[in-house]
């Protein structure tokens, strides 16, 4: 359990107790817990809550065999993408992810019929079949992926800021990754061109502590990943990604700093996955206990559960809520189950926009 | 209603597993993420997780039990406020049916289509036929002919491109400031200025990603390599990345960007500076390859890559770039992609090649006609996709088949145009396909050395020769 983000714990390290090296430049302001209004608990909860029993439903249709190949569940990582991304301008801004992505999409308020047709790989599907669970994309939302290649994203992150910058129109990009990712050599390369250039990204490490079976302390010579782009000058933050309002309240200080044209910030979620790294995940690199005392003391769900409840929403609301989300999700898996799979010529179509 | 408990896949490739241990019993309460059972793959034990709440009905298989099918129901769940009842005899559902991959016709699978790209066995369905490749346009009588050095007309490209569509920018190492490294970008940086002529550091997986990122999010990236060798560091956008990108997202998401430099072997630069990469990249679908020859197809097939929606990997030849030929002074002279050029007209053998073994097809050609062997030469420009309509028409003119390729010969695109007469041109062939090609062996340093490894005009001739029964 060392690693595991308990609450009282895991208060975020500020700099202001890490000694010197960048108190000879300006700083981004220390994130304050984000004000939520009853109304925005309940839309928070809602979308947190979608992620989980979407992302249930998945591993159960993969276990029926109707969904294929690599599938990697997001429970228990849910107020990450949901606080980050209720901070974004969805006119504007941009996302990328790596392959655990159905969350970073349900986040957007994608369509959970078309994300979960895409994964039993039918012609309803958000990619028409042909991606897949890695491979998703939705161009109308700017949210570009969806990338099956561990760290690429953060490349093709800084190139989307990099286009914004280009076109001065304001957005910001956002480039998520795994603390296994954080080791590629591609990050490092991407870090200096954003300082170096002053792009409009933000990069959000998703330390769920377990790089597929390989823990953080076992693969990182700094395991404080939020300092990983200290010898690049980008400032970094540590944030209880178990918590919605803190993870909300760190995405507004990252975004004053970005919109502000100084440059690129690093923001590290501590976070915890409940499920294996894939659906073929033998889990013997932590032990049971391990997963169930994040379960019992820092679920994100549950955690915001209690501030519904001291906001004053009521036990029914929150069950007709759950019971709403519980249909939404079995409608979804009715969905992808029933619509067909691709027509046979689509094997030929996409592979090349124009005709040559 | 209760819930019932299929066995489940816990891998890509399982179809069967063991009930190792129940760790459960019939009446215990359940909550989702609670450990069911372990299960044994053919990989690993495994453990399953409830995914629903309730009380734990019957337990149907026991533990211990091998060789449970993938979907057998092996227990039931009652759901809150209901009996923990059996279930009325559930027969283990059929996995999930097998979708029949009919051919689209019968006989398809297994009939060898005369004129298919594809494998003649892939029988699922025909890969529709490729549109009538366009011609190049026609130079108007009385067009002046400027000599140009290729370097020149690459840069004319770029520049007449960006002055119209400001997508474009420019980006690699000391393409601004330093003029190109190679000099092909010298002059941009004063016209368009550092935002659309960028100076990159020394970072090529991460300038390549940078790119691809940009064409993703709506601009038309030129990244320049210093060399391809160094794109080495970058072939995972390259492919992985830009080449996959539309088909991944069923077309919804463009990657228009064009991967450029100098590709093949320099001079006295040794292995790791003189490769030919160009089979590699026309090996992937979602690519399009560009290797030109002379000036003219250097500047019109630039400008198209430019234009095109698609990734476009541009392979130019550094001892080409100073060489002068002509290009027609028109406005906005482009070329089509995908299109062979048929540089000299022959009747006696057909010499394909592209990039600089053109031109020691061209010489040979010229030799060989003072021997009375007229062959016809094709530069086939585009690499992907590959215009086998203008080599099959020719090899049915001459029935005589010459690859020449600066680069190693294993699994070449000489190898692959071997494989497109045999399958699609064989009755016209009156004599093997010869490739000739460099040896296979890493590039020297030594002059001597490096001169045996390369390609040449008189390993041409000898070539042509022997197809011709004249030697």
């Amino acid at each position: 359990m060392a690693k595991a983000p308990a609450r009282k714990t895991a208060a975020p390290k500020q700099p202001a107790s890490t000694p010197a090296p960048t108190a000879n430049r300006e700083k981004p302001r220390d994130p304050a817990p984000y004000d939520a209004t009853p109304e925005e608990l309940e839309k928070f909860y809602r979308e947190m809550l979608l992620i989980r029993r979407f992302e249930e439903k998945a591993g159960q249709l993969y276990g029926l065999g109707l969904i294929g190949g690599f599938c990697h569940l997001y429970i228990g990582q849910e107020a990450v993408a949901v606080g980050l991304q209720s901070a974004l301008d969805g006119d504007r801004d941009s996302v990328i992810t790596g392959y655990r992505d159905h969350g970073h999409m349900l986040a957007y308020g994608i369509d959970p019929k078309v994300i979960m047709a895409e994964l039993t790989g039918r012609a309803a599907g958000i990619s028409r079949g042909k991606g897949g669970s890695m491979h998703m994309f939705s161009v109308e939302h700017k949210f570009y992926g969806g990338h099956g290649i561990v760290g690429a994203q953060v490349s093709l992150g800084t190139g989307l800021a990099f286009a914004h910058k280009y076109r001065g129109d304001g957005g910001v990009a956002m480039a998520y990754f795994g603390d296994g990712a954080s080791n590629q050599g591609q990050v490092y390369e991407s870090f200096n061109m954003a300082e170096l250039w002053k792009l409009p990204i933000i990069f959000v490490i998703e330390n769920n502590q377990y790089a597929m079976g390989t823990s953080v302390n076992r693969s990182s010579a700094e395991d404080q990943l939020y300092r990983r782009g200290e010898s690049f000058r980008i400032p970094g933050m540590q944030v209880d990604g178990m918590d919605v309002l803190a993870v909300r309240g760190a995405a507004e200080a990252a975004l004053e700093w970005v919109r502000a044209g100084k440059g690129p910030i690093l923001l590290e979620l501590k976070t915890y996955r409940y499920r294996g790294h894939s659906m073929s995940d033998p889990a013997k690199y932590r032990s049971r206990d391990e997963v169930q005392a994040v379960r019992d003391k820092s679920d994100a769900i549950e955690h915001l559960k209690k501030l519904m409840l001291d906001a004053g929403v009521t036990e029914e609301a929150i069950k007709a809520i759950d019971k709403e989300i519980r249909q939404v999700v079995s409608d979804a898996a009715d969905y992808a189950e029933s619509a067909p799979e691709p027509e046979l010529p689509e094997l030929y179509t996409d592979v090349l926009v124009e005709q040559y | 209603m209760a819930i019932e408990l299929k066995m489940p896949a816990l891998s890509p490739t399982m179809e069967e597993g063991t009930l190792a241990k129940w760790l459960v019993k019939e009446g215990d309460t359940v909550k989702s993420g609670d450990i069911l059972a372990e299960i044994e793959t053919d990989k690993a034990t495994m453990e399953f997780e409830a995914i629903d709440e309730g009380t734990i009905g019957q337990i149907l298989v026991a533990e211990g039990t091998d060789n449970v099918k993938v979907g057998t129901v092996i227990a039931t769940i009652a759901g809150e406020g209901e009996e923990a009842a059996a279930p009325a005899a559930a027969p283990a559902p059929a996995p999930v049916e097998e979708k029949d991959v009919a051919p689209a016709k019968a006989g398809a699978a297994g009939s060898i289509a005369p004129n298919a790209t594809a494998p003649a066995f892939a029988g699922a369905t025909e890969r529709p036929s490729p549109a009538e490749r366009a011609s190049d346009p026609a130079i108007p009588e009385g067009t002046a002919m400027v000599r140009t050095t290729v370097r020149e007309a690459l840069r004319d490209a770029m520049a007449e491109e960006m002055r119209k569509d400001d997508r474009i920018f420019v980006m690699g190492e000391e393409v601004a400031e330093y003029q190109g490294a190679y000099k092909v970008t010298q002059g941009l940086l004063e016209e368009f200025g550092p935002q659309r002529v960028v100076d990159t550091p020394i970072t090529e997986y991460g300038f390549a990603g940078l790119g691809t990122g940009a064409a993703m999010g709506g601009l038309k990236p030129v990244i320049e390599f210093m060399t391809f060798n160094f794109a080495m560091q970058a072939i995972d956008h390259i492919i992985n990345s830009a080449a996959k990108t539309n088909y991944m997202s069923g077309g919804q998401m463009r990657c228009p960007i064009v991967f450029r430099g100098p590709n093949g072997a320099a001079s006295r630069v040794a292995a790791q500076h003189s490769q030919n990469f160009a089979p590699w990249y026309a090996s992937v679908p979602g690519l399009i390859v560009i290797s030109p020859y002379d000036s003219a197809d250097a500047k019109g097939l630039l400008k198209a890559a430019i234009r095109s929606e698609d990734p476009v990997v541009f392979l130019e030849n550094e001892l080409l770039y100073g060489r002068s030929f002509d290009v027609p002074e028109v406005e906005d002279f482009v070329l089509p992609i995908g299109k062979a050029r048929i540089m000299r007209e022959g009747s006696d053998v057909t010499i394909v090649s592209y990039s600089i073994g053109v031109g020691l097809a061209l010489e040979a050609a010229d030799q060989l006609a003072a021997e009375g062997i007229e062959a016809e030469v094709i530069d086939l420009r585009t690499l992907r996709p590959l215009d086998t309509a203008t080599v099959l028409a020719s090899l049915k003119k001459t029935n005589r088949l010459v690859v020449v390729e600066e680069g190693w010969p294993v699994c070449s695109i000489a190898s692959e145009l071997a494989m497109v007469a045999m399958e699609q041109g064989f009755d016209d062939l009156d004599a093997p396909v010869l490739r000739v090609c460099n040896e296979d062996v890493p590039l020297p340093y030594a002059a001597n050395l490096e001169k045996l490894a390369l390609v040449d005009t008189p390993r041409v001739i000898a070539a042509v020769k022997t197809v011709c029964n004249r030697v």
